[in-house]
Parts: structure tokens; C-alpha cells; sequence
């Protein structure tokens, strides 16, 4: 493959890789959970807080003015990383979670009757269930789900028989974070745009894999977090159609997000600001900038291919290890592997596995419908990066067998 | 022995290895040696549900004594409750509220079990000393 820097490069590029943890090397399988970071990335933040740290939109002074500068570029940034049309459809929120409550809210107050009905997938994280549940329970509403079949993939057909004249938006993920299986969101769109419904999709778990254009897309609303590709914690986007957005209804009121107060009436700011209430995570703001920067750096089709060949060499490795069972087994996956060994709780597993430096997931993975569909009450996940190598998997697949012997 | 008594010597059992690998395995065989609790208390009514693994724990009141038996699906949560019922089963409800569990921090399960939500350590132990100020305020009916 075509590698724009070597794979020990790229390691070095993020300091924490190499810190050990119980005196052995640091395998980091979690990065589902969250990414590393880049020291370009830490640097960045460093910098904020070192040389022009100063509050946004609202100084006079020079520091302030570099502060808003530099926050309006990463807006910028990301408008261009996800090939959105404009910087105004680009709202800065506190992470993936906090745009899709911002939607919920926005849209639910705006077009969401009694009887109208939300349909989502039974992969979806809970971030993306219990905003809606929230805002159906207010609204009346009803949440219909997208079923899925024994590897994990959407249950297309089902899907085009819950459409229907009560359907006011659909909600999916663009991947899944429990199983990994990749939604196809294209034609989930456009199968919701011919009867004129909106499409959100929550693209935490893709947008680090190079899978974004929201033109191409053309989804109406796109959200993602920072802490998930490579950038800091405390920062998300939410991407909205600039109709929608100017349709709907402010999130939250404070400073910044207004034109003109008084007690009598207040008028709201223009895009993307009525949405961006109090003083936002500028520095975050500006660190995912960077991180995007990285990313695209390194090369989207890198990403995938780098990846791609982890989860395949990680599939096969880990395949061949008896009573071990894969759930998720769709063609199309990022690189997320969760699994369970025969009679062996995923905790005992986890607990062991990270005694041996190997970082993993436990649990429902935030996503218990999911667990609920196939009669497990969580797995074992290990999702993987491009700055995870073939060795770490098979420091793993050691692990993995070294608790079957504890176990057995 | 006293409740100081049987944490020392579980303290002494642990200080012998220095790699965790050897702890867990103590743990695991802790946990297989653990008085299976009737299958007829395997109920939501005696689970304590942490995060990630089940507990279940039944206390039995007599003769002034409570005596725990208890089982998880996890193993390793297992010798935890193992640790646990060794330390505080049959003992006088006042012996367990008073307990002050110093084994959990010197064996280092605290850090190296944490999270606490994912084992369910502390619910545990909350737990236990429930059941005992529930019977001596019974017993003082």
C-alpha cells in the first residue's frame, strides 16, 4: 500500500503510545471509546492557552480577535473536511451526544406533532436513541426501528415498509460503534428524500474512518464528536441544511446567540451563532482543526486501507482461535471487532487483558439494543486505528488465549 | 479469628506474589472455591447489579450471626465476593457495620479493579453492611 509515512512515524506522532502500563508496552484497542491524540493536536491546545487565550466574539482587543479568528477557521476546517456548502451550516457543540439533543430539541419543537413517527436502527448508540425518546415522550411522538439480521446489517426492505406519511426524519448511525458494521446511509437517504424526510446521521463512529461528504451524502444533518478523530475531548459538530437550521428553533438561550435583548423580546443571532449559546470550547474547537488538518495529512484512503488491513489480519487471527465468536459479521465493517469466548464472562476477559497492557472494551458499549437483539448482555470490543499495528493483534491473540488457559 | 484477623492473613496470602498475574490466579481460585449460593436466591431480588458483571448475595440471620453465600457470572468478581464473605459471613450484624475492610486497598483491588461500577466492589460491601443494620434493627424489635 501507498503510505504517506511509515507506520512507526505515525506512532510517534502520539506520545501516549508509549507509556507502559503494568510494565508492558501499551496496546490501545479502545479507540471506539476514544482516539489519541497527536502532539500536533496537544500542541495546538497548548498554544491557545499560552499565547492568545481570550474570549471569543466579544473583545475589542487583540487577543480576542486571534481567539475568534482561529475558532471561525476550524469552523471552516471542518466545513471543508466534511465537504459541507457552507460555514454557517457548521455548529460547534460539546461533543456528538450534545448535537443530537441540540437537533432533538430544535427539530422535535419545530415539526414534531402528536402521532408523527422517528425511525431509527437497532444499532444505534444510546446517544442516538434516548435524545428522541426524550423529545417523542414531549411531542407524542413514536420511535419506529430499523431492524438487523444475524451478522449485524440493516434490515433494508424493513426499513422501506416503516417509511411512511407519519415518518417526520429518520436517525441513523453511518456506522456502528457495538459491531462495526457500516449503515448504507446513501441509499437510507435517498429512499427518505423521495418522500421528503430528513435523514440524521451520527457519524461518530465513521467520520475518523474517512467516510465523509455530506454533499455527496446529502444528508440534512450530520454530527460527529472531536475526542473520537484525534482531537480533544469537549467538542462535537453538528452539520444542519441551512434551512433547517434557520427553521428551527434555538437549543439553549445565553450570550452570543443573540441579536438584540430585552426583557420584552430578544431576537436571535444569524447562523451559525443562534446556536452556539455561551462561551463555546474555542480551544477544543481550534485542536480538532488540527486534528483534521492530521488526518487528512495522513490521507482518507490511507485510513481505510491501513484499517481495513488491520481488521481483516485481526478477523482471520482471531477467528482461529477456538470457542471465540464474532458478533458483527458484515461485509462491510470499520475496524471493530467484538466478540465473546465460550463460557468466559467479557469481564473476566477485559480484566485480564488489560493486566497484559491490551486495552478493550467491555460491556453493552453504550448500545443494549444491540446486546438485546442477539441474547448477550455485552461483548468484548476491540476497535481499532491506523496507528495500531499487525504485532499489537497478535499480542492480543496471545492475551486472548492466555484467558482461556486461566478460565478453563 | 476477628474481621483484623482474616484480612491480615488474606494481605499475607496476596503479599507473596508480585506479579497480577499471580494475584488473579489466587482470585480465580478463591472464586471456584466459593460456597455456591441455592439456586432458588439467583434472583433480581438478591442481585446486586453492577455494570458489567452480576452479583447475587443472600444473607441468613441466625443465632445472632448473618451468614452470606453468594455467587457472579464473572469469575474474577467471584473470588472478589469470595474475599468478601470470608471476611465478613458469619459475623454479629454490629461486627459488620463497624468493618473497616482495609484488605481491599492493601491487596490493591481497589486500583486495580477499578472501575468500582465495573466490578461492583463497593456495591457489595454497601450491601453487606445493609443486610446487617437491617437484622439489628430487627433484633431490637
Amino acid at each position: 500500500m501507498t503510505r504517506v509515512k511509515d507506520i512507526s512515524d505515525i506512532r510517534k506522532d502520539f506520545p501516549i503510545l508509549n507509556r507502559k502500563v503494568y510494565n508492558k508496552p501499551l496496546v490501545y484497542f479502545d479507540n471506539g471509546a476514544t482516539t489519541q491524540k497527536p502532539q500536533c493536536v496537544i500542541d495546538a491546545v497548548d498554544e491557545v492557552f499560552t499565547t492568545y487565550n481570550a474570549n471569543i466574539h466579544r473583545g475589542v482587543h487583540a487577543l480576542s480577535d486571534k481567539a475568534s479568528e482561529e475558532y471561525e477557521n476550524a469552523r471552516e476546517e471542518v466545513r471543508s473536511f466534511i465537504n459541507a456548502g457552507k460555514k454557517e451550516e457548521i455548529i460547534f457543540t460539546s461533543g456528538a451526544t450534545g448535537s443530537i439533543n441540540t437537533v432533538a430539541f430544535s427539530f422535535g419543537e419545530r415539526y414534531i406533532r402528536r402521532g408523527d413517527e422517528i425511525i431509527l436502527s437497532n444499532l444505534e448508540h444510546h446517544a442516538n436513541i434516548v435524545p428522541w425518546q426524550m423529545m417523542c415522550e414531549r411531542k407524542n411522538a413514536k420511535l419506529r426501528v430499523i431492524p438487523i439480521n444475524d451478522n449485524g446489517e440493516l434490515l433494508f426492505d424493513e426499513y422501506l415498509k416503516l417509511l411512511s406519511p407519519k415518518t417526520k426524519l429518520v436517525a441513523v448511525a453511518q456506522a456502528s460503534n457495538a459491531l462495526g458494521t457500516i449503515l448504507p446511509v446513501k441509499e437510507i437517504i435517498s429512499a427518505a428524500h423521495s418522500r421528503n424526510i430528513p435523514v440524521l446521521v451520527d457519524g461518530a463512529q465513521s467520520v475518523q474512518h474517512g467516510i465523509v461528504d455530506v454533499i455527496d451524502l446529502d444528508s440534512d444533518f450530520y454530527v460527529f464528536s472531536g475526542h473520537k478523530i484525534y482531537g480533544p475531548t469537549g467538542i462535537g459538530v453538528l452539520y444542519g441544511k441551512e434551512k433547517w437550521l434557520t427553521e428551527m428553533p434555538p437549543y439553549q438561550g445565553g450570550g452570543d446567540m443573540v441579536e438584540n435583548v430585552t426583557f420584552e423580546k430578544t431576537t436571535y443571532n444569524v447562523l451559525p451563532f443562534k446556536f452556539e449559546a455561551g462561551t463555546m470550547n474555542f480551544p477544543a474547537a481550534i485542536g480538532l482543526a488540527t486534528a483534521l488538518k492530521y488526518v487528512t495529512s495522513l490521507g482518507r484512503g490511507n485510513i481505510r486501507e491501513r484499517e481495513n488491513q488491520l481488521l481483516q489480519y485481526a478477523t482471520e487471527k482471531l477467528s482461529q482461535i477456538d470457542g471465540l465468536k464474532i458478533y458483527g459479521n458484515s461485509d462491510n465493517k470499520i475496524s471493530i471487532i467484538s466478540f465473546l469466548l465460550k463460557d468466559i464472562h467479557m469481564y473476566d476477559t477485559g480484566m485480564i487483558l488489560d493486566k497484559l497492557g491490551v486495552a478493550v472494551r467491555t460491556g453493552t458499549h453504550c448500545a443494549q439494543p444491540v446486546m438485546d437483539r442477539f441474547g448477550i448482555s455485552g461483548t468484548v470490543r476491540v476497535s481499532m486505528c491506523f496507528y495500531n499495528t499487525l504485532e499489537e493483534i497478535d499480542i492480543l491473540a496471545a492475551g486472548i488465549k492466555k484467558v482461556k488457559s486461566m478460565f478453563a | 479469628m476477628t474481621i483484623e484477623q482474616v484480612q491480615d492473613s488474606i494481605v499475607e496470602e496476596f503479599s507473596v506474589f508480585d506479579d497480577w498475574m499471580d494475584k488473579y490466579n489466587l482470585l480465580i481460585d478463591y472464586g471456584k472455591d466459593l460456597k455456591v449460593i441455592d439456586p432458588k436466591f439467583k434472583t433480581k431480588d438478591f442481585l446486586i447489579e453492577g455494570c458489567q458483571s452480576k452479583v447475587w448475595l443472600h444473607p441468613e440471620f441466625e443465632n445472632g450471626k448473618i451468614t452470606f453465600t453468594a455467587d457472579s457470572d464473572a469469575i474474577i468478581t467471584r473470588g472478589i465476593v469470595a474475599l468478601l464473605i470470608r471476611v465478613l459471613s458469619d459475623r454479629t450484624p454490629e461486627e459488620i457495620i463497624s468493618a473497616d475492610l482495609y484488605f481491599i486497598d492493601k491487596i490493591g483491588l481497589r486500583q486495580n479493579l477499578s472501575p468500582t461500577r465495573s466490578n461492583g466492589l463497593l456495591s457489595m460491601v454497601r450491601q453487606m453492611k445493609l443486610y446487617a443494620m437491617a437484622y439489628q434493627a430487627k433484633s431490637k424489635l
